[in-house]
């Protein structure tokens, strides 16, 4: 991986000196996705570090973060969801639910819906992120989330960000909110993945050399020749786990992938093309050989804390979870069951699956992998975020160790704070629940 | 003018180590929930700290989830300010919303238990337990309205809309 200063970045330094006065001496700058889009929803010419009021097309919540947004929402008495966006309400954090609060929640949530007419999803339907994907997300879209991870839709071309409750109901009862444009690390893929080597080994690499921090405040762009050997379900993959970087989006161009993606949805007709300007000011620019990248585990507590697989192979693990919103799609469960067809679990490791959203599990129980998975040992949860957030489905015990295909190993992320979660690719969670120890993918393929 | 006791924590103190998400049940629960305000981090923290007190933390502060929970239950606990290298971008905006001061300083220079003096409009932070003078940040102007009115629900109350 090289990291250089772009050449262009002198104009960023200048501009951050002189403010618009460059672009008053006629200096023309093109833009990164994240100011295009930008600039299309605020009305304005929006270049990194402005500051400005732009229209939202999506703003949804979880419910987990919900409920108090509702009660914001209350709080500054609104009384409907402004008409200009869509809203949204899933139910899939802790469904079904766990305890008699988090039912209230719920109950909470579904007459917030049907007060103003909010979509709501049910116990079972699917994890938000994956939902937002798969049938509203449109390239080019302007959209929050109350959760950290709503960045995934940038996979699509869409501007998505996190937020929290209070801007989400704000958002919600206005339509609108206030963004400070964000600099851009293009992030320049070139080649393609050797074998047994997948979006989460890139994008755990890529947290790995920047760090937890190394891109807070900035979009991260994708571009490159290695982006279009990439499908759907791979740049979702990578720009859910952006946030863990610190970035506020993590952006993809709007391409033929993009197409065929929403084509296979049934809304062609929310495809458009979205690329940078050729000329685009990026303020660091990172290239990367996806040939040369190998499976990679991000060790406790911290999801920067990245070393090959190699390097770790072998430490124990009494668990293995396979979904959530970062690799829990049908490509993720299909390669899992190729890998565990006609094999068992090892006997003292449990393996706990949930697929991200139910036309997952559909296609996944129509192609016959959920019976291959079962066959393997594997206990099958309903969609949902399942035991990523310690909760229920899979809480983990003090001293014990997990192999999790999710995005983030925080100390207590599972349950106990005495626990240990190692995260890594679908394939090499398969390769850890065959022997039991953390191993190769690239064993079994 | 703030006054109040550092409690000291390192880098990377996440969302989790503030409120685990193992307590989401508790979050329309909120003395409840603010019952458990950094566990992970330091399970004697609750306890301890004082109307008044500040927290201080390393790099990345927040990181992690978009739960305004986190922010939330660090202002329940009376904390009337957080001092960090760096700040989450999520964890940032949110504690703003709420009316919590974010104060990005080099926090290299206090320890834990110093007693400090903060001067809100001045930028200034006095360290008297060991006489040191820290400034901070600057806090772009759209949040220093909203920091001003006390957070966004009275801040957007007032205006009705952003006034950048
Ligand atoms: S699957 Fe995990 S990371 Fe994704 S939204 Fe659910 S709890 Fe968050």
């Amino acid at each position: 991986m090289q990291i250089k200063l772009s050449c262009k970045s002198i104009i960023l330094i200048l501009r951050s000196k002189f403010g618009r006065d460059l672009y008053g001496v006629g200096i023309i700058v093109g833009k990164t996705i994240a100011e295009i889009i930008l600039s299309a929803k605020s009305g304005n010419v929006a270049h990194a570090s402005d500051i400005v009021v732009a229209q939202i097309d999506l703003a949804f919540v979880q419910d987990t973060t919900g409920p108090l947004t509702v009660r914001q929402f209350r709080a500054g008495r609104f009384k409907k969801i402004a008409s200009s966006l869509k809203a949204a309400v899933f139910l899939d954090h802790v469904a079904p639910s766990q305890s008699r609060e988090m039912s209230n929640d719920h109950i909470l949530l579904r007459d917030f819906a049907r007060q103003t007419g909010a979509l709501i999803t049910e116990v079972g339907d699917g994890v938000c992120h994956q939902l937002v994907a798969e049938s509203l997300a449109k390239p080019g879209d302007l959209i929050v989330g109350t959760d950290s991870h709503t960045v995934t839709a940038g996979g699509l071309g869409a501007f998505a960000c996190g937020m929290g409750s209070s801007d989400v109901a704000i958002a919600l009862g206005l339509g609108k909110t206030w963004f400070r444009v964000p600099e851009t690390f293009l992030v320049e893929l070139k080649g393609k993945f050797s074998e047994g080597v997948y979006a989460k080994d890139l994008i755990l690499y890529i947290i790995g050399k920047i760090g937890a921090g190394g891109a807070t405040y900035k979009a991260l762009e994708f571009g490159g020749d290695g982006v279009s050997e990439m499908n759907m379900s791979q740049r979702l993959t990578v720009s859910n786990m952006v946030v863990e970087a610190g970035a506020k989006v993590g952006l993809f161009p709007s391409d033929e992938a993009t197409r065929r993606f929403l084509t296979e949805q049934g809304r062609t007709d929310h495809y458009k093309p979205i690329v940078a300007d050729s000329d685009a000011i990026y303020q660091k620019i990172i290239e990367i050989n996806m040939g040369d990248l190998e499976p990679m585990v991000a060790k406790p507590h911290t999801v920067d804390n990245v070393v090959s697989v190699k390097e770790i192979a072998g430490t124990k693990v009494q668990q293995v979870s396979i979904g959530t919103c970062t690799n829990g799609r049908l490509e993720d469960i299909e390669l899992v069951a190729r890998i565990l067809k006609g094999k068992q679990r090892y006997p003292d490791t449990r393996l706990i699956i949930a697929p991200a959203s139910r036309d997952i599990l559909v296609a996944a129980t129509k192609a016959g992998y959920i019976g291959t998975l079962l066959e393997a040992g594997a206990a099958i949860l309903p969609p949902g975020c399942g035991s990523c957030l310690g909760l229920h489905q899979g809480v983990l015990g003090d001293g014990e160790s997990c192999f999790s295909t999710a995005n983030r190993n925080f100390k207590g992320r599972m349950g106990s704070a005495e626990a240990f979660v190692y995260l890594g690719s679908p394939a090499t969670a398969a390769a850890t629940a065959i022997r039991g120890e953390i191993t190769d993918p690239r064993e079994f393929l | 003018m703030l006054t109040g006791k550092a409690f000291k924590f390192g880098n990377d103190i996440s969302t989790d180590h503030i409120i685990p998400g193992k307590y989401a049940y508790l979050r329309s629960n909120l003395p409840e929930l603010a019952k458990h305000v950094m566990e992970d981090a330091d399970p004697t923290f609750a306890s301890r700290v004082k109307q008044g007190d500040f927290i201080v933390g390393g790099n990345n502060f927040g990181l992690g989830s978009s739960r305004e929970h986190a922010p939330l239950v660090i202002k329940m606990a009376g904390v009337k300010a957080i001092l960090a290298k760096s700040v989450a971008r999520i964890f940032f905006r949110n504690a703003i919303n709420l009316g919590l001061p974010v104060l990005v300083c080099d926090t290299d220079n206090i320890r834990d238990g110093d007693e400090l003096e903060i001067d809100l409009q001045s930028g200034v932070i006095s360290n008297k337990s060991n006489g040191k003078r820290l400034t901070f940040g600057k806090i772009p102007i759209v949040m220093l309205n909203i920091l001003d009115e006390g957070g966004i629900l009275p801040y957007i109350e007032k205006h009705g809309d952003f006034k950048l």
